[in-house]
Order: C-alpha cells, then structure tokens, then sequence
C-alpha cells in the first residue's frame, strides 16, 4: 500500500439503516489525478464522496487524506473538511449572501484571510470562472450554469487539496453545460487532484485518469476511460453502458 | 391572428438592433384587449364602490334606529368625553407604545435564544434542550393573564433583591416570558424550513456547526419568518393594555379612570380607537415585509 498516495479509501462500508449502499470499497488518488465515479443512480457515488469529505460517517474501513486516517474520531472534522472542496449537484449557493460574500464566508471565517485579502482573491477567482461582474448579484439572480460555476470558485478559493465534484452538470439545461465543463477541463490542466460523479460520459473520457463503475456496493470494474468505457470487461459495466447510451 | 404576433415579435426581434432601439408597438389585438380590461376594472371599481356603499349605509340604518342607539350614542359616543378623555388615554398610550418597543426587543432575543436551544444536537446540549422544550411547553400552555397576576402580585411579595418591585416591571416580564414562548417556536419553525443542503455546503467548506448556524441558518430562517413574526407584534401591541390589570396607568387604565367619574364609557372606545390606528400602519408594513420576500412573480395571475 502506497503512503504517497493524496487519498487512499480502504474497505470503506457505509450503510442506512438496512440499506447497505457501499460494502467493501477501495480506491486511491494520486495528486493531480482526476477520478470519475460512474454507476446507476443510487449505486453510493454521492455516498462515497459525502464519507470522503466526513458529512457522512463510515461504518468500517479507513479513509486517508495524505496519509493521516480522517475516519479517525478524534480528527477534527472542520479541519478535514477545509482542506477539501465540494460542489454539488444544486449549487447550495447561500441565498442570502451576495456572490462574493459567499466566496468569502470561509476564508474569512474558517482560514483566518483578513477581509480585504478574501476580497481580493474572490474576485480573482471570479475573474477566472468569467463572472467578475456579477460579484454583487445575488445567487437567485444567476443562470445554473453561472451559479454552478460560482460554487466552484467557492470551493476553490480555499485552495483546496482535492475537489469532490458530485454530478456538477445534472441540473443544468444542455447549453449551460459546457461552460462548467470546459472550468474543469482547465482545472485538470493545473494539475488539481479530483473524483467526480458524472453521468457526461463524453467528458469523462476526455478527463479521467481512472474510471470506476461502482455497483452492489463494489466498485466493480476500474481502469483507463478507454477500456471501462470503450471496451468494458464485466458484464454489468456493459449493461449500464448501454443503457447510458440509447437515452 | 398568427401573422399578427410574429409581426409583433419580427419588430421587437435582434435584426432590429437591440432593446434600445426596440421599436415595439403594441398590435391591434394587444389593443382591442388592454381596452377591454380597462372597460372590465372600470365596471369593477363602480359595482365595488356601490355594493360597499349599501352594505355600509344597511348596517348605519339598522344600528341608529335600533331602539336603544341614544343611550349608547351618549355612553359611548359622546364628542365632549371623548375630547376631555384623550389626553390622559393618549398619555396612557405612550406607555403601551414604550412597553411595546422594549418588550419586543427582549423577546426576540429571549425567543431567538430558546429556539437556537431547542435545535442543538448532541449530549452536552441535552439538558438546555430539556429546560428549553419544558419552558416552552409551560408558558404556551399558560393563560397570559394568569402569568400577570402570579408575577405582578405575586413575585413583589418575594422581595427579591436586586429587582424593582414595580408592577410595569412585573408586568413586562410577564409580557416577555409569555410571548418568548411563541416567537421561540416561530423563529424554530424557521431554523427547521432552512434545506439540509445549506448546513451540508456550509460544514463542506469547513464552518463548525456554531458558524453555520450563526452564518448561514439563522440569518435565512430569520428572513424566512419575518411575517409571523410581525404579526406576533401587533398581537404584542395589544396585549401590552392587559398590564393595566396590575394597575400600571396606560391607555386603558386610564380610560378606566376617565369612565370612573360619570360612568361614560366613551374613553373606552377613544382607547380602542387609538390602538387600532397603531395596529393598522404595523399591519400594512407587515404585508409589505411578506410581499417584499414573496417569490416574486411566481405565481403569475393566480
Ligand atoms: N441520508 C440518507 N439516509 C438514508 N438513505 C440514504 C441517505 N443518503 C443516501 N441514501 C441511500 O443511499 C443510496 C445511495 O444514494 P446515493 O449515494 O445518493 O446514490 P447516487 O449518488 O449513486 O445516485 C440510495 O438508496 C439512497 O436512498
Ligand atoms: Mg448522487
């Protein structure tokens, strides 16, 4: 077992009540290496991104973040979870808040950045994902597309070591997708370490390193986008394939 | 009626250059149908002012020729009283305003504090949870004229030290833990109507559970709850008169005093009256505070 690794899940077992949703997963990211999850709806992708960034708590096994178990109790999960980006599905903008206000709410409050410093930099951020006009605008105010990349900035302010991106494109209309696509494809260019649930297969293609079919609480067929989805080994994995492509 | 609407829509189109430009007219159709909207609201505005004017006028005739109307006109409605009983009311009134601004004050704190309770999670907070829940549980279920009596006649008698003995001061208190109760559960219905997925974002960025509520939860919940909460402070408005009970001179103990010396109870309604123009602006920048967060235009003409 590598110690190297930036994230090495180990047998990790999560389950609701009787709902068994992950029974024995492992994986490890290297740094830089993006990871697509991929699996039916309800297979456990979002699950096994939620027990990585601690907002769920695992029944068994270990999780690793740069070697140190964060599935320890007695790490301070706040700590852990500054250290990781998450996007979500919905955005999870806070409404309440201004655009650069909630790019600013944790460097502010969690990292300690003085207020100007936070400032600064959530407008360079702005800058980068295209929407340093709409700094003021409030979130409602937003298309998805716009919104989502707002979240992203968020989360990537933080100067996170991984980003855990949980089918950041499901809820957006098919013309708002590729512009939070391509600010992931530039993100992989810089070299940032990322698992991300996708049903973008095209996408996942073009960015994974490794791509994992999760399903029946396993990951059941890993490798190279070009085998898993080009030339998939199980017969699962082909089932799901097809079904993914005649929609 | 096509060829009508895509011309509309060919002169407000891109080829025409922009919005600033926009050469809109509205097409005979659009016409024909905002003349017969205005025939409609003009015909509205004549049926509602009839109807209101016959209902009213019924109701005036029924109650002047009812047999007994002189005698209530003068016990009630006499122009002298009323005039030589609105300082002192107004005076009176004063105090319930003061009462009021200070009691709200303090049980919006008080109830913000007891909800925040009532929500905490795990062990140690158990036993405020316990103390907040067995609070609320007690003085929602308790008569807030009770809750006067026992503490204004009751808590003096102690001879606390320390505490003013003064009935409006045992009176507001009343008035306070009475109504923390309520507005505690309002502001918890807020806190609980904030989406899982905002805690979730919020803990996902590294904010402890105190942080998130203090950043994220409360300020939204607050905005949430806004309406009912200004509904409970017109309630407030009027209950402050109840400390009149304790007899602490606001605007109903002194109409009392006023009916007192002849038995016109004329200061009576000139003390309703006087709440009741409170109450009215209160009630209209309530509808204004829920019209201002409504989702706007989302119901369109329903
Ligand atoms: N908080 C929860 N409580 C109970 N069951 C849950 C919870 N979160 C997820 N599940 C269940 O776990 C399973 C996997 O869900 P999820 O991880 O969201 O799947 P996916 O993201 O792959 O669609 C589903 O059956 C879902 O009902
Ligand atoms: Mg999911």
């Amino acid at each position: 077992m590598t110690t190297t690794s930036l994230l090495a899940i180990e047998h990790v077992r999560k389950s609701f009540g009787d709902n068994v949703v992950l029974r024995d997963v492992s994986l490890t990211v290297e740094p830089g290496q993006c990871v697509v999850l991929i699996g039916a709806s309800g297979s456990g992708k979002s699950t096994l991104l939620r027990c990585v960034n601690l907002l769920e708590t695992v029944d068994d096994g270990r999780i690793l973040l740069a070697g140190k178990d964060i599935t320890d109790p007695r790490v301070s999960a706040d700590a852990v979870r500054a250290r990781i980006g998450v996007v979500f599905q919905s955005y999870n903008l806070f409404p309440h808040l201004s655009v650069i206000d909630n790019i600013t709410l944790a460097p502010v409050r969690v990292h300690m950045v003085d207020r100007a410093d936070a400032r600064q930099r959530a407008m360079a951020m702005l800058e980068r994902v295209g929407l340093a006009e709409k700094a003021h605008a409030r979130p409602d105010d937003l298309s998805g597309g716009q919104q989502q990349r707002v979240a992203i900035a968020r989360a990537l302010v933080n100067d996170p070591q991984l980003m855990l991106l949980d089918e950041v494109t499901s809820a957006l209309d098919p013309e708002l997708v590729g512009e939070v696509l391509d600010l992931l494809r530039e993100l992989k260019a810089e070299g940032m370490t990322m698992i991300l649930n996708t049903h973008e297969m095209g996408f996942a293609r073009q960015v994974a390193d490794e791509v994992c079919f999760l399903h029946g609480g396993y990951i059941h067929e890993k490798g190279p986008p070009a085998q898993v989805l080009g030339d998939p080994q199980e017969e699962r994995t082909r089932q799901f394939l097809s079904r993914i492509h005649s929609l | 009626m096509s060829h009508l609407l895509s011309g509309a829509g060919r002169s407000a189109g891109p080829g025409e250059g922009g919005a600033a430009s926009d050469a809109w007219r509205p097409s005979p159709i659009q016409l024909e149908r905002d003349l017969y909207r205005r025939a409609r609201s003009r015909r509205s505005l004549a049926v509602a002012a009839l109807s209101t004017l016959v209902v009213l006028g019924v109701l005036f005739g029924a109650v002047v020729t009812s047999p007994g109307w002189s005698r209530v006109r003068e016990t009630f409605f006499s122009w002298e009283k009323a005039v030589s009983a609105l300082p002192a009311v107004a005076a009176g009134l004063w105090l319930n305003i003061r009462v009021m601004l200070v009691c709200g004050v303090l049980i919006a704190l008080l109830g913000l504090t007891l909800a925040v309770l009532r929500t905490l999670r795990g062990p140690v907070a158990f036993p405020l949870r316990l103390l907040a829940t067995a609070y609320v549980d007690l003085f929602r279920g308790l008569p807030l004229l009770l809750v006067l009596f026992l503490l204004g006649f009751g808590a003096p008698a102690l001879r606390l030290s320390g505490l003013p003995n003064s009935a409006l001061f045992w009176g507001c208190a009343a008035l306070v833990l009475s109504y923390a109760a309520y507005v505690a559960e309002v502001f918890r219905a807020g806190i609980e109507s904030i989406h899982p997925s905002q805690r979730a974002a919020a803990r996902s960025l590294g904010l402890s559970y105190r942080q998130t509520l203090r950043h994220v939860v409360l300020p939204q919940a607050v905005r949430r709850v806004m309406p009912p909460l200004m509904n409970d402070l017109v309630s407030l408005q009027k209950d402050s008169g109840l400390i009149a009970v304790l007899g602490v001179i606001d605007a109903i103990r002194a109409a009392q005093i006023e009916t007192a010396t002849d038995f016109n109870f004329t200061p009576y309604v000139v003390a309703g009256a006087l709440f009741v123009c409170l109450t009215i602006p209160m009630a209209r920048l309530t509808d204004w505070v829920a019209r201002r967060q409504g989702f706007h235009g989302a119901g369109g003409v329903v």
